[in-house]
């Protein structure tokens, strides 16, 4: 990336919400419990492609990168990841509905 | 029910991400399953989530900004965060974590710049999570090259005698800068010094201003 | 001591900036030993590599686009990246 022609910095900013902390919590507890740390964290970023930096958001990419990773290490299997996800989208329409 | 999970007002005046109120994305049901399922195995508690995030909410710019400070006032102590950042920051009491922090000084000679080209590596257990444009491609990719265009984008000016150098984040360091005190402030207390001292100031793409 | 960061390119993580590679610089400082990030990336047990920072001149790293032949950027580069580099 660095050299790559670029445009204008934007310089909005916004505060984080709640789930893109629990996002930051989470690959900082996961990697303090051994299950990853930030290079396999970055592997998973650079292997998800240059366009997801276009179509996902910072924290979107992270959690995606988290999950794949704990499915590599065994903490969860990928059968777990869909039950509970088709549970959780059950819960409601919202993320405060369904966290 | 939404906004039961954090206070109703950012308390930076930022806009909240869209959250709780809307709909639900994939994204969010994916940290919600990740979360709830790394909690039942018992690889992570919920209470150690919640305390994390309550760490990082307490990390911010006014963390670096008693640092830099306390160097203007105190030479011992900038000679001692020059040699060693992490031990001098650890010994003013602030939780680093496992961070490796250098420290480096801007002089009338010298301008010093932070990016991380590769991803966007900060010392967030410092001065809290990073800006948002500090994490942009634009940002990112433009740093290294025209940094001088950049700092100007940024409303620095620096004539060509004086040399930019630019610090790439690529590894296991992670980079506070010394601003160079404005002649102005000098004489000022520690603590009326940390008031001029900007996050900004310490990223390099700032330069340190009287209180508003 | 002038290194020139070695110019391969390998398919995976690896902490060594596109950029950088093939140029010529002078160590800054050494900083340590740090796991090596391509294998820690795999979750394979790393071995400590030595990592250095070393000092690029903008006119080294850019040519002719450099605003300022003088500026330089610095970067942390892992010693298994780097060779001698002997201007003779």
């Amino acid at each position: 990336m660095g050299g790559d022609p670029a445009g204008k910095i934007d310089h909005e900013q916004h505060d984080f919400a709640l789930w893109e902390k629990r996002v930051d919590a989470l690959l900082v507890i996961s990697s303090s419990a051994g299950l990853m740390n930030t290079d396999s964290l970055r592997r998973v970023l650079e292997d998800m492609g240059e366009e997801t930096y276009e179509n996902m958001s910072y924290y979107e990419r992270w959690i995606s990168s988290i999950c794949q990773n704990m499915i590599e290490v065994g903490a969860f299997s990928t059968l777990e990841l869909a039950t509970k996800m088709e549970i959780i989208k059950s819960r409601g329409a919202t993320y405060g509905d369904a966290s | 029910m939404p906004h039961d999970h954090h206070e109703p007002l950012s308390p930076s005046g930022h806009p909240y991400r869209a959250d709780d109120d809307r709909d639900l994305t994939y994204w969010q049901v994916m940290e919600i399953a990740v979360r709830e399922l790394l909690i039942e195995k018992g690889h992570v508690s919920a209470t150690q989530i919640q305390d994390q995030i309550n760490t990082m909410d307490a990390r911010s710019p006014a963390n670096g900004a008693r640092l830099v400070a306390k160097a203007w006032t105190d030479p011992a102590f900038k000679y001692a965060l020059i040699e060693d950042a992490g031990q001098a920051t650890r010994e003013m009491g602030f939780d680093i974590g496992p961070m490796h922090l250098i420290a480096l000084e801007n002089t009338e000679e010298v301008h010093n710049v932070i990016v991380c080209t590769l991803c966007s590596c900060y010392p967030r257990n410092l001065l809290g999570l990073p800006p948002d444009w500090y994490k942009s491609r634009a940002y990112r990719s433009r740093a290294v090259v025209e940094p001088r265009k950049v700092l100007s984008e940024f409303g620095l000016e620096f004539n060509q005698k004086i040399q930019i150098r630019v610090h790439d984040s690529t590894a296991d360091m992670r980079y506070i800068i010394l601003p160079y005190q404005p002649a102005d402030s000098v004489g000022l207390s520690e603590a009326e010094l940390a008031n001029w001292v900007t996050r900004d100031s310490m990223i390099g793409v700032g330069l340190p201003r009287p209180p508003a | 001591m002038k290194v020139r960061v070695l110019s391969q390119w390998l398919p995976g993580h690896v902490r060594t900036p596109g950029y950088l590679r093939g140029k010529v610089g002078t160590i800054e400082r050494s900083v340590g030993t740090f796991n090596n990030p391509e294998q820690n990336a795999y979750r394979l047990t790393p071995t400590k590599n030595r990592l250095l920072r070393v000092r690029f001149r903008m006119s080294e790293v850019w040519g002719p686009r450099a605003e300022n032949p003088d500026d330089v950027v610095e970067a942390e580069i892992y010693e298994h990246w780097l060779e001698p580099f002997n201007a003779s």
